[in-house]
């Protein structure tokens, strides 16, 4: 068993002076100095697929152990090494692989065509077969994808599967769950210390369990679903120490939106982003997932929170597998620490045609806009549910725009239904979007977050602007090329609604 | 027209490809020869008749498009200049990736909408209407090229379109690992930003083994970032194909 192998106490006092030699060691070769322009930092590309290293630096070698990031013992235990260093190719043991409708026939494709048609799953137990993306749409072609899923799942007796057949009523699908990352989490698939894998660039979302979680393309799922096995570079980590208590009108987004617009959509490429710092511990799960969902629209590989109490405490119930989370030494190496006083921050939005285009939301007052979009694996959980309706709540008012909201899964859309908002006499966030004039919530899936079939619910296919909860918006992102894409939190998309501009949300909840 | 130094260059790499390729070859493999795509009015009959040898596109996936002791050290053709931050969806918007790529018939379709979601700033189309595949063997990109989704329907869509090779500032991680994974196109980097310097519609010629570019329409000449240990992986036809081949997995019973 790889949860078997022991990562070995450090003497604290050769890591002190071992430390800056392999800090330069291993970084010698990234010339940060060369940076092009404002935004874009140049690397130099390190082969992928260079054969795995046999040569070791003096620092790893005996008795000497170097203080590591929760990221590289995630990663060493996975490839059964004592210990790894960033820049290190290893062969990883996967613990869950996830697909989806959209890259799941290809993947199945490749690992036919390269294991041979009668091939068998590495294991039947570790890979997660979701449908979300394209579901509630008279598209033939994503209709069979689906199908194509759901054969290879009964060929390979694939033990998780979450399926759907009458698309008519999600209802009346008991195994249909909705958006993947969400998913995962709702089901018990992302456990602190364990590597999980997915054909999806939001795989990071599950980094919020203390779990290395990145996404790939189908031909590496391919080998993965014959393997078990992927070829991984150790990324360098980037931490990001975020203090203070979080103000009311703040959300995980805010916080993100906040990082990227500092460092860039390339600012974490090829990097883990660690997040710790008071602010972090006191948020829940969900905003945790909030924070690393969007890691990738930084660039980085992979994000992660550690395990704690809150982190238990959600998993309680969902899984009965042991799990052992790992913690980055306090000696551990990282490429750059950011500090940031949470108490300081305003609401934040991306402005279009990118994830980094930061902005105040007060600023962009003057913008205005078509609609809202509430949903997605980045802001369609319960809780982002149920701040966008303390804002309706707080103002009593009705929206001044089409506002569509789509729970991420069958969960969230029940939780939707059913679950008091605090404060409001027991309405449900249903009861509130209503009196609100908002449109009914939708069928839980991906919907119009990637624009999707023409007839995707709220795709956007005409040129507007959009206040939006979810995580990109590159040109074309939600539909139309000309569409204009402001991302924003639950707090900031609810307000926008009632106002019919980008609004910060203190001016209803303050 | 071609400076001395231009034919120079082509001469080189024209000895070079015919030193690696057997002429039994192109009996064997009729589908690798294509005609040439028609260059700008006053290229010379040196740059066309090299065309052939540096297209090696075949209409199925590349996986199964490979020839066993093919070699393919340069590309030369026309280039398509995009700027920073080219994301997936501009690559290959959303609502084609009900396409799946490991269908053959589907991986062409992929290619025929490489790029559509580009804005209307872009005035000249990457791929002309009704046909599928492009004219622009190389694209030229900037900083994070293909940043976004981790869809690998995005190397594989410019792959299937045709395209041998982009050169960019840098590149998003999941999209230089899928370009190399699948083997559909190189990821190349340069030292400058060469997308501010070349223009679209522009004849180039890439020297992998020189890691170097040659603008022939504006004579300059820039400096490409060694491809390393990916390159061999890229030629083979992505890593299950490179790793048959090298032995790490057994070869395949038919």
């Amino acid at each position: 068993m790889a949860s078997s192998t022991v990562i070995p106490p450090l003497s604290a006092s050769f890591v002190a002076s071992k430390k800056e030699f392999g800090l330069s060691a291993c970084f010698a070769s990234q010339p940060f100095s060369s940076t092009k322009s404002k935004k874009s930092v140049s690397k130099k590309i390190v082969s992928v697929m260079a054969p795995q290293q046999t040569e070791r630096k003096p620092a790893t070698t005996g008795s000497v152990k170097n203080a590591m990031t929760m990221t590289e013992k995630i990663l060493a235990r996975a490839s059964e090494k004592p210990e790894l260093s960033p820049g290190e190719n290893v062969w990883v043991d996967v613990d869950v692989l996830m697909t989806h409708d959209v890259c799941g026939p290809g993947s199945f494709g490749i690992f036919k065509k390269e294991f041979g048609e009668n091939a068998k799953v590495w294991d039947r137990e570790k890979i997660v077969i979701i449908p979300d993306h394209y579901i509630f749409t008279s598209d033939e072609r994503a209709n069979r994808n689906v199908d194509i899923l759901r054969d290879f799942c009964r060929e390979q007796n694939i033990k998780y599967f979450y399926d759907i057949t009458d698309l008519s009523d999600f209802k009346v699908n008991p195994d249909y769950k909705g958006v993947c990352h969400i998913a995962l989490a709702q089901e018990g698939h992302c456990r602190p210390g364990e590597v999980l894998l997915g054909t999806d660039s939001h795989t990071c979302t599950a980094g919020a369990f203390g779990q290395f979680a990145t996404g790939i393309g189908n031909t590496d799922a391919g080998f993965v679903l014959g393997a078990g096995k992927i070829l991984l570079k150790v990324p360098p980590t980037l931490r990001f120490v975020m203090e203070g208590e979080m103000p009311e009108y703040l959300l995980a987004k805010d916080l993100i939106l906040q990082i990227i617009g500092e460092i860039s959509v390339a600012g974490a490429t090829y990097k883990s982003m660690e997040f710790v710092g008071s602010t972090v511990e006191s948020l829940t799960m969900e905003e945790r997932m909030t924070l690393c969902n969007m890691v990738v629209e930084a660039g980085g590989k992979n994000g992660v929170v550690p395990a704690d109490s809150t982190t238990f405490e959600y998993l309680k119930d969902k899984t009965s597998k042991p799990y052992e989370p790992v913690y980055s030494d306090e000696k551990a190496r990282f490429l750059s620490e950011y500090h940031f006083d949470i108490t300081k921050l305003e609401p934040l939005v991306a402005k279009p045609h990118s994830p980094d285009k930061r902005a105040l939301a007060r600023e962009c007052k003057d913008v205005k806009i078509d609609r809202v979009y509430i949903g997605s694996c980045t802001g369609g959980k319960t809780e982002d549910f149920l701040a966008a309706a303390k804002v309706f709540l707080a103002s009593g008012k009705k929206v001044k725009v089409p506002t569509f909201l789509v729970p991420a899964t069958q969960k969230v859309w029940m939780d939707v239904y059913t679950l008091p908002v605090p404060g409001s006499g027991g309405k449900t966030c249903s009861q509130i979007f209503e009196e609100a004039g908002c449109d009914t919530p939708a069928s839980p899936s991906c919907g119009a977050c990637l624009g999707g079939p023409r007839d995707t619910y709220a795709r956007m296919n005409e040129p507007k602007v959009c206040v939006s909860t979810t995580n990109r918006n590159f040109p074309g992102r939600m539909g139309h090329k000309e569409g204009q894409i402001y991302l924003a939190s639950p707090f900031t998309a609810a307000a926008s609604a009632l106002t019919g501009y980008v609004t910060d949300p203190r001016d209803f909840l303050q | 027209m071609a400076t001395p130094l231009q034919s120079r260059a082509l001469n080189a790499s024209f000895a070079n490809l015919n030193s690696i390729h057997k002429p039994r070859h192109f009996l064997h493999h009729p589908h690798d020869l294509k005609l040439a795509p028609s260059l700008p009015r006053g290229s010379s009959s040196m740059l066309s008749s090299s065309i052939g040898f540096a297209s090696r596109r075949a209409a199925t996936p590349r996986a199964t498009a490979k020839a066993a002791g093919e070699s393919v050290t340069a590309f030369h053709g026309l280039c398509y200049v995009l700027g920073d931050n080219i994301d997936t969806d501009q690559i290959i918007p959303a609502e084609y990736l009900t396409l799946v790529p490991s269908n053959p018939a589907e991986y062409e379709k992929l290619g025929s909408y490489a790029l559509i979601g580009l804005p209307a700033s872009y005035e000249t189309r990457f791929i002309e209407p009704n046909e599928t595949k492009t004219k622009y063997k190389i694209v030229i990109g900037g900083a994070n090229f293909g940043c976004g989704s981790s869809r690998e329907h995005a190397p594989v869509a410019l792959g299937a379109a045709g395209v041998s090779a982009v050169v960019a500032e840098s590149y998003a991680r999941i999209f230089f690992r899928n370009s190399v994974s699948t083997g559909e196109v190189y990821p190349l980097e340069a030292d400058v930003r060469i997308c501010e310097e070349c223009r679209t519609g522009d004849t180039v010629t890439i020297e992998l083994a020189e890691s170097k570019l040659i603008n022939h329409t504006t004579g300059k000449e820039y400096k490409l970032k060694p491809i390393g240990d990916a390159g061999p992986v890229i030629e083979a036809g992505g890593i299950f194909a490179y790793a048959r081949k090298t032995g790490m997995i057994p070869s395949q019973a038919a």
